[in-house]
């Protein structure tokens, strides 16, 4: 059997790929549909969020930072209530990260304050003393990239029905609606920030990027 | 060909892929020395702006050092074994000969936009996958040509049985084909809107689907370029070098069907306590254990194949290199399964243990084996001899303390971390906050900083060691059989 296999490269290769791909047919496909389900009240990321989101991601945040909470007392005294498979049913890609350098941020909105973030991305060590983290000034004058955002709500929207628009659902609407949204939901954290340069960029009609990561970062909760 | 004449193979591709090898190892190697310094020393995050953080490094490190180094070294040795064990010379078909090119060339500028991409923030964010779509479609269509390359090859072949290292190097091909297809499955928004960037992509699946088929990806990616295609390296160079037939061809075949089989069930011990059924979780944890067979079965296949010879192991450091690499694999292999035990990755996952687990495997058995590889290849595809034993010795031995600085400091680290984590007093209050275990660690970050830079400095040996060699290598006027023939 296998002497013949070793002569017929064609066959060899389809044998060596039956045996790889099995495992991924009975471990990975049964449960699909089931992880797939939003926990109840769960509504998709708003536009800005999202642009939050891929600020977060932009800087690799999740490279220190897990998104996941172990059923463990240690884990749910420190961070809060255990991961659930439907807290991230819009969550694409899926942020848990594999190492802590920093602590877990799944619920951080529940403890942390827009100030504290504001400071903390500016100079961690002025916030927690000892801290490795590196500082974030830059997304203190960077753009956040807020059509791309909308386009990727739209995307989920439109290829995975994810539900934007229904009824107790996120608002998207149309590009000049979601930028009424945008503003508004910005407003409200820049009025809480100090930095000037921040205040005076959103004066101009810019968001910069820690608004939109601060708004974010809020909502994971 | 007539029978009797010698064959001469056309070392072009392969010597291009060497080249590639070494550079992605200075590059990738020292991203990896820089980010350990900044764990360490926070303050070196801002040597280049927002370019220079550890964050933005880190996926150049990692896709550097596996995309860059370990891939240019599995298509050096590819292009240099392939040819030798088909008994056909690329030199004999035009097409094959303008693929291997192609296939070379296409990946270089694949690799550089991916590092200006990844300077630039421009991540899909799942790990050892970062690039973006349009850059998928590129490494897709290299992996294609390398499909070409090895099919195209052993289409013409006149050897009819193929050698054990074809056999992982096919296996190779295709598990990543499978795997990297899957995973990197995404909608580009910018087709379905109309706006926005039109290289940024969303996600094909969600939550806990995509943390699925991400681990089920970077768990086999391991498997298929760390693991299947370093022991297609072995196979071949260690019973050349070494003048001995491999041990046993019986464990060859139950380790290689047994390794395809099992590997890719114990991705799920990447989401051990994470919101995937228990079942998958247990799944995972049960095959990593029964990993240990067919990971063994190839290490002491190897290891008996020195029986009777170890002095061998004395005489030359070529061997020692290649011993030790076995010998990092068999522990690599142990410590994975033991990791995947429910209760100890209650306390490792997530901390510096991990990151010491990957780079005990990494930085022992593939980078070892990597540049004994390249070593071998080297008087036989430029005719010289190698330009020094004693420098090859000293390397031996500093990347080797390296090595053990880095995984014992990193053994440590997360222990620790593990355990202030969990630790509560006599009320069942935490007794550390998250800094206490930042703050308590950062000693064997620096122990962890001097092990990597270790092995760099020895790196840079290697690659002195090689350029020598070609440069000013005494010439050979015909080709070593076994050992390769080294200046003291």
């Amino acid at each position: 059997m296998f002497s013949w296999l070793e002569k017929n490269p064609f066959f060899f290769a389809v044998a060596v790929f039956i045996v790889i791909a099995y495992a991924g047919i009975v471990e990975v496909l049964p449960d699909f549909a089931q992880n797939a389900r939003p926990i109840e009240g769960k509504k998709p990321y708003t536009v800005l969020q999202l642009a939050g989101r891929n600020a977060y991601i932009k800087e690799s945040c999740n490279a220190c930072h897990s998104q996941l909470i172990r059923p463990f007392k240690s884990e749910t005294d420190r961070y809060g209530m255990y991961s659930v498979s439907g807290e991230y049913a819009y969550d694409r890609p899926f942020l848990w990260g594999s190492k802590r350098t920093g602590p877990d941020l799944l619920r951080v909105g529940n403890f942390r304050t827009t100030d504290w973030h504001e400071n903390h991305m500016w100079d961690p060590i002025s916030v927690v003393p000892g801290s490795i983290m590196p500082a974030y000034k830059h997304m203190f004058s960077n753009n956040a990239n807020i059509e791309t955002a909308y386009a990727e709500a739209l995307t989920v929207k439109k290829v995975f029905n994810v539900p934007y628009d229904t009824e107790n659902g996120t608002k998207l609407g149309t590009w000049e609606e979601a930028q009424a949204e945008v503003k508004a939901e910005a407003q409200a954290i820049v009025d809480q920030m100090k930095n000037q340069d921040v205040k005076d960029a959103f004066a101009r009609g810019e968001i910069r990027e820690i608004v939109a990561l601060i708004a974010y970062l809020n909502s994971l909760k | 060909m007539h029978p009797g004449n010698a064959l001469n193979y056309d070392y072009t591709v392969a010597k291009y892929f060497m080249f590639a090898t070494l550079l992605f190892g200075i590059i990738g190697m020292a991203i990896g020395t820089l980010i350990a310094f900044q764990m360490a020393y926070p303050d070196l995050n801002y040597l280049a702006g927002e370019y220079g953080t550890f964050s933005r490094l880190r996926p150049l490190h990692t896709s550097g050092v596996i995309f860059g180094f370990m891939l240019s070294g599995i298509w050096a040795t590819w292009y240099y074994i392939g040819q030798r064990v088909l008994k056909v010379s690329m030199a004999e078909s035009s097409f094959l000969m303008f693929v291997g090119k192609l296939h070379f060339w296409l990946y270089m500028i694949t690799m550089i936009i991916a590092v200006i991409t990844l300077f630039a923030g421009v991540s899909t964010s799942k790990e050892y996958a970062e690039l973006e779509w349009p850059l998928d479609i590129l490494v897709v269509l290299v992996w294609v040509l390398w499909g070409v390359s090895i099919f195209g090859l052993i289409g013409i072949r006149r050897e009819k049985t193929l050698y054990v290292s074809l056999w992982y190097y096919i296996a190779t091909f295709l598990g990543i084909a499978m795997l990297y297809l899957f995973n990197n499955m995404a909608v580009p928004t910018y087709f379905v809107s109309g706006m926005g960037d039109w290289w940024h992509s969303v996600s094909m699946y969600a939550g806990t689907n995509d943390a699925l088929v991400q681990w089920w990806y970077g768990h086999n990616a391991v498997a298929f370029v760390f693991t299947v295609g370093i022991i297609a390296q072995i196979y071949y160079f260690l019973p050349k070098e070494s003048g001995q037939p491999i041990f046993s061809y019986k464990l060859s075949l139950f380790a290689f069907w047994g390794l395809m089989f099992v590997y890719l069930w114990a991705g799920g011990h990447h989401l051990i306590y994470s919101t995937v059924p228990d079942w998958m979780q247990t799944m995972g944890s049960v095959f990593s254990i029964v990993l240990i067979l067919p990971s063994w079965g190839s290490a002491i296949n190897i290891l008996l194949t020195m029986k009777g010879e170890w002095s061998q192991l004395r005489e030359s450091p070529l061997i020692k290199f290649m011993i030790l690499a076995s010998t990092f694999y068999m522990f690599s292999t142990l410590e994975g399964p033991i990791l995947s035990i429910k209760s100890v990755n209650a306390l490792a996952h997530f901390t510096d243990w991990i990151p010491g687990h990957v780079h005990d495997g990494t930085l022992g058995w593939v980078g070892f084996m990597t540049m004994a590889a390249l070593y071998h290849m080297v008087p036989r595809m430029f005719k010289r001899e190698l330009y020094s034993k004693s420098l090859m010795e000293a390397q031996f031995w500093i990347q080797t303390t390296g090595i053990v600085l880095y995984f014992s400091s990193m053994w440590i680290a997360g222990i620790t971390q593990g355990m202030m984590w969990r630790a509560t007093d006599e009320y069942g209050n935490l007794l550390y906050t998250f800094i206490d275990t930042v703050e308590a660690i950062i000693p064997y970050y620096w122990i962890r900083a001097i092990g990597g830079l270790l092995y760099l400095v020895g790196f840079f040996m290697f690659v002195y060691n090689i350029y020598k060699s070609i440069s000013v290598g005494k010439v050979l006027d015909k080709e070593p059989k076994s050992a390769s023939p080294m200046a003291a």
